[in-house]
């Protein structure tokens, strides 16, 4: 009750206040998760600063207790955030709960265009309902999980000879999800310069949501759906479809016969460490991090490429990025949109990517230069045109933590099988949805 | 019987004791010392294979703790020179310090809140063990089982209600909201605590007191808190240190402002994944000032521990 | 909070202001003085406490602004037949028999030991005791660290003794091993604790029964199981109390070292509770389950003190 007369209050004084465009220097706190593109925004948000006269403080917290942290804070009402680069499945909760400022009457007002953006970002960060034009954030920052390898690995003749004679194909970017497994258990356990390495780093972490990032990285390609009909979370026979067994089977596989001893438990932070210190041939990882591990003075440069999820059935990557919000608890609001209105234009996107953020501005992407600035930029728009995400739902951190239980049952400790852990799995979201009173 | 006791152990037994009790000693010291020597470490250092135990320590993961840095560019390095040690350590990996970490404040968190709370846990306790201790109290036993009985909530239940309150008062991740609920847990451990030593104390002392023409608010403050005062100091140390080392109310009722170290110190992330050599680090801070405490406290540490059950 | 001002104030009060308080009687000044805990507690304890007990009986979620249900009992029927939260409550019951085990076994003997009064064991005692008083979550982390195969020193040692390949075995990551680590780790922290609690038992005995067991010629054994032990067991049965108190709530050492994984091996019910509480923010289906989470610890609890009063009184 109370968030909800505070969210219409704030939408009220918003409104008042923007229009007025009284300005004064005020102290923003921008929230977001502890990793590489956010120093990349403390740097961009100088230039912010020497503008407009505000301050920017920053409150990053480490992916695995990002979620954690910040839906506690936004559900206590806190004000520790002004803005919030909030990941895509909490949009649902923060427009339906209030934590969000609604954006629309200020993107009129200020002539920002949702058109600017990629759809597919536009779709996943801004709206609720889903693909209405009811927007609580800008896109901030396009993702999506994808691999990189050691390519100085990959081309050396030696090893490539021995690969031809296990598998009888060229050791090269694997094209199916199949081949994926192939390389990487054609690494697992080789001695290469008197050190053993093991085929790829996936992700398996059980306390927030990486087990569930990675699993369906296997399932989006083998076609996994949530529903058989979008709105009607109708999931028996989608879910657990047969395709979706053999993706989670797969990935059970993948997870026992091709990672490095130890990683049960493993998310972002797990896998750079096991590219870096020369571990693994592959990992899967956020686009987020590729610029960051292309400088790596060790591991990086001439050494590293990057691929997309492969295909199995279909494309398909597990959509990751953020869109920007504002916090509907501050009480800065309108030096917080300033902040927004001044991230939206398309220099200081240009700039953004430049330093290593994912712009999801078009002037961005579709720039003629964009696909060779980087190796992995084209591999980013591929993976960008084939995202899906998990549920956006309200309840969203309940399914979650559902999958991320019955996964790493499987997967990781082993019990029952893939159809009884996907079959569990409808149980657990019936269970949510009926409570939901969407049942 | 003076020279030959029979309950006295043999000189055998004794050696054979000492060695296995110190064994042990030096096996449970492992794991400390190695957070120690962590944190002197390089992080390649830290987890290479095997284990290094001899290596070249350095600052690092103290400059670490301490700083947030940020990569740039080879013009920008080029053109300003690194300027301090620190600086230095820093550059070897093409960065440069950006700014203070937030270490320092959530370190200045779990002070504020830990004296905070050990301060008003001891004024309450004081008094409410006083009048326990000297006064007929209706029900006294029952109100004094109701004290302890509130430690035995896990604290993750006890959490959810106060949650919702601290949202409604505007509590959530302050410092006061946070030295109130401490004081609240650590109360119970003080009243029972304090009557106890305030129980030693002979009545004799303020009965004369009050002869003379003390109040009975003089003879408290003039008679029993200079006698009390070693059992509140060894009191105060014991709610100091649950307030320091408490990590459930910590990481669900406090998000950044009231933050304290011990939610603090275990995401404390590098380049890739948690910086051991700055984790220990801060652990080693963290944990160094209540390893003094226990030592100065040793006389009293069984009392501590057992709400004051076992006294000697 | 006035009230509690009130009082120091009246605490610290010279005696010109003092003397106007004098009229109180002794029975105003005792409820003067117990006063403010008592409030404090009523706020900060009870009135939650009441609060969570209400919420138990409704659909309530803090992160939703949808009205409140009343449903009866359905959250504790639903928790009571959760298969999933019996797998809980054993992984609990796993923890908090060994972790007693141990620390029992260890704690004891290490007692015993420090008894026979070498020189020195005051120093070597304070040493020992130093893993307990130190922050679980901040030690919990670092086990993760010493528990990794490979790199991590435990694996390590390990091998050396053993000549396992340090990397072959998964202290954290296996469905075999992970709730065995978070004993080991719980019982380095409070074995300790149980020491100091039978050292203070022991020391409690008065020698002059030894003296006459020994003119009795009763043997060194005879005298173990006759004296020593009855002797200490009220003092050892106060410290399992302690430590199943504690180790009932236990959820920082576990939620750094396991998250409760793999799978749900070592998901303790605290660490249940609050995925329940504040991850899927079902807050009166929590409530629920920290109710009955309550009343098993407060009863149990009350079940043994009353034993341990019985042998206190033979």
């Amino acid at each position: 009750m109370k968030s909800l007369k505070l969210a219409s209050a704030s939408a009220i004084s918003f409104a008042a206040a923007t229009f007025a465009g009284a300005s004064q220097a005020e102290d923003l706190t921008l929230c977001w998760a502890a990793w590489d593109p956010a120093n990349a925004l403390v740097e961009l948000s100088k230039e912010f600063e020497a503008e407009s006269g505000h301050k920017m403080s920053f409150e990053f917290v480490p992916w695995p207790n990002f979620a954690d942290r910040m839906l506690n804070e936004l559900n206590s009402g806190g004000q520790l955030c002004d803005l919030l680069i909030g990941d895509s499945q909490w949009i649902g909760g923060g427009a339906e709960n209030g934590h969000y400022v609604k954006l629309n009457d200020f993107f009129e007002a200020e002539g920002i265009e949702m058109s600017d953006f990629a759809d597919a970002t536009v779709y996943a960060y801004s709206t609720w309902p889903k693909g209405t034009p009811n927007y609580y954030a800008l896109p901030a920052m396009g993702d999506a999980n994808g691999w990189f390898y050691r390519k100085d690995w990959f081309e050396r003749d030696d090893i490539k000879a021995a690969f031809k004679e296990a598998t009888g194909r060229e050791l090269a970017e694997p094209e199916t999800q199949k081949e994926l497994l192939e390389v990487a258990q054609f690494f697992q356990g080789r001695e290469i310069d008197g050190q053993t390495v093991y085929g790829a780093a996936i992700f398996t972490e059980r306390g927030s949501e990486g087990i569930t990032m990675g699993v369906t990285g296997a399932l989006y390609p083998w076609g996994f759906k949530y529903e058989n009909t979008p709105g009607s979370y109708d999931m028996e026979g989608a879910v657990n479809s047969p395709e979706a067994v053999e993706a989670l089977e797969f990935y059970k596989e993948f997870y026992e016969t091709a990672t490095p001893p130890g990683y049960t438990n493993s998310y972002m932070g797990e896998s750079l460490d096991a590219f870096k210190s020369g571990q693994v041939a592959m990992a899967m990882n956020w686009f987020a991090f590729f610029p960051g591990l292309y400088a790596d003075p060790n591991t990086g440069g001439d050494k590293i490429d990057f691929f997309v999820n492969p295909p199995q059935n279909q494309p398909g990557s597990t959509l990751g990025g953020q869109g920007i919000s504002v916090v509907s608890y501050s009480d800065k609001q309108d030096a917080a949109l300033e902040y927004i209105k001044w991230f939206a234009q398309p220099e200081v996107q240009q700039k953004w990517w430049d330093l290593g953020g994912y712009s999801a501005h078009n002037a961005v992407l579709e720039s003629p230069t964009f696909k060779d600035s980087a190796p992995f930029a084209g591999d980013f728009l591929e993976a960008m045109a084939n995202v899906q995400d998990f549920w956006q739902e309200p309840a969203y951190a309940e399914l979650l933590l559902a999958m991320q239980k019955r996964m790493h049952d499987y997967v990781v400790a082993d019990q029952g099988t893939a159809q009884e852990a996907l079959d569990l799995l409808i149980e657990d979201w019936t269970e949510v949805f009926e409570d939901e009173g969407k049942l | 019987m003076s020279s030959f006791s029979v309950t006295d152990p043999s000189p055998r037994s004794k050696w054979f004791a000492g060695t296995l009790v110190i064994l042990y000693a030096l096996i449970t010291m492992v794991p400390l010392a190695w957070i120690m020597l962590t944190g002197f470490k390089s992080p390649s250092d830290a987890i290479s294979y095997p284990p290094k135990v001899v290596f070249e320590p350095t600052l690092e993961g103290y400059v670490n703790l301490f700083t947030t840095r940020t990569r740039q560019t080879d013009e920008y390095l080029q053109a300003n020179p690194p300027k301090t040690w620190y600086e230095e350590i820093v550059r070897e990996y093409d960065m440069v310090i950006a700014g203070p970490s937030k270490f320092g404040e959530r370190f200045l968190n779990s002070v504020i809140i830990g004296f905070g709370s050990t301060f008003l846990s001891i004024v309450l306790g004081t008094l409410a063990a006083y009048a326990f201790s000297r006064f007929k109290i209706p029900l006294a036993d029952d109100l004094l089982f109701f004290i302890l009985s509130t430690r035995m909530m896990p604290p993750i239940a006890v959490a959810i209600p106060i949650f919702l309150m601290y949202r409604q008062l505007g509590l959530s991740d302050t410092h006061l909201g946070m030295i109130l609920l401490y004081t609240a847990v650590n109360i119970s451990l003080a009243v029972w605590l304090l009557k106890g030593f305030i129980d030693e104390i002979p009545r004799e002392y303020e009965e004369a007191a009050l002869i003379d023409g003390y109040t009975r608010f003089q003879a408290f403050y003039k008679v029993v808190l200079p006698q009390a005062a070693t059992g509140i100091a060894s009191t105060a140390i014991f709610c100091l240190i649950f307030a320091w080392n408490e990590y459930a109310f910590a990481v669900l009722l406090t998000s950044g402002t009231a933050q304290t170290a011990p939610p603090f110190i275990p995401t404390i992330i590098g380049v890739g994944g948690l910086d051991w050599p700055a984790v220990a680090a801060g652990a080693t801070i963290f944990l160094l000032p209540v390893m003094i405490f226990t030592i100065l406290l040793r006389k009293h540490l069984l009392r501590g521990i057992t709400f004051g059950a076992v006294r000697k | 909070m006035s009230e509690s001002t009130a009082t120091r104030a009246a605490a610290a009060t010279p005696p010109r202001v003092a003397r106007k308080i004098r009229g109180l009687s002794d029975r105003a000044i005792a409820w003067l003085f117990v006063g403010p805990t008592i409030f404090l507690l009523l706020a900060i304890n009870i009135f939650p406490l009441i609060w969570t007990v209400r919420l138990s009986f409704t659909n309530f979620k803090a992160n939703r602004n949808r009205p409140i249900e009343w449903i009866g009992t359905r959250n504790y029927e639903r928790i009571l037949t959760d298969s999933d939260i019996w797998l809980n409550m054993q992984a609990t019951a796993h923890f908090l028999f060994w972790t007693i085990f141990f620390q029992v076994l260890i704690g004891f003997t290490l007692a015993y030991l420090i008894n026979k009064k070498f020189k020195g064991n005051d120093l070597w005692t304070t040493i020992i005791v130093l893993p307990m008083m130190l922050s679980p979550a901040v030690v919990g982390n670092f086990w993760k660290f010493l528990y990794q195969p490979q790199i991590g020193l435990f694996n390590y040692v390990v091998g050396f003794f053993t000549g396992k390949d340090p990397s072959s075995f998964e202290m954290l990551g296996s469905v075999d091993l992970a709730p065995w680590s978070i004993v080991i780790v719980d019982t380095w922290m409070w074995t300790p604790f149980v020491m100091l609690i039978c050292l203070a038992g022991l020391r409690s005995i008065p020698d002059y029964i030894y003296e006459a067991a020994e003119i009795d010629r009763a043997s060194k054994l005879r005298q173990f199981f006759t004296i020593t032990i009855p002797m200490v067991l009220p003092f050892l049965m106060l410290a399992v109390l302690f430590r199943g108190i504690e180790n009932f709530k236990m959820f920082d050492l576990v939620v750094q070292l396991t998250g409760g994984g793999p799978g749900s091996t070592t998901e303790l019910t605290s660490i249940n509770l609050k995925r329940e509480a504040f991850e899927k923010w079902r807050t009166g289906y929590a409530s629920a389950y920290a109710i009955i989470l309550f009343v098993t610890v407060f009863g149990l609890a009350s079940i043994y003190v009353k034993a341990l009063n019985k042998v206190k009184e033979r």
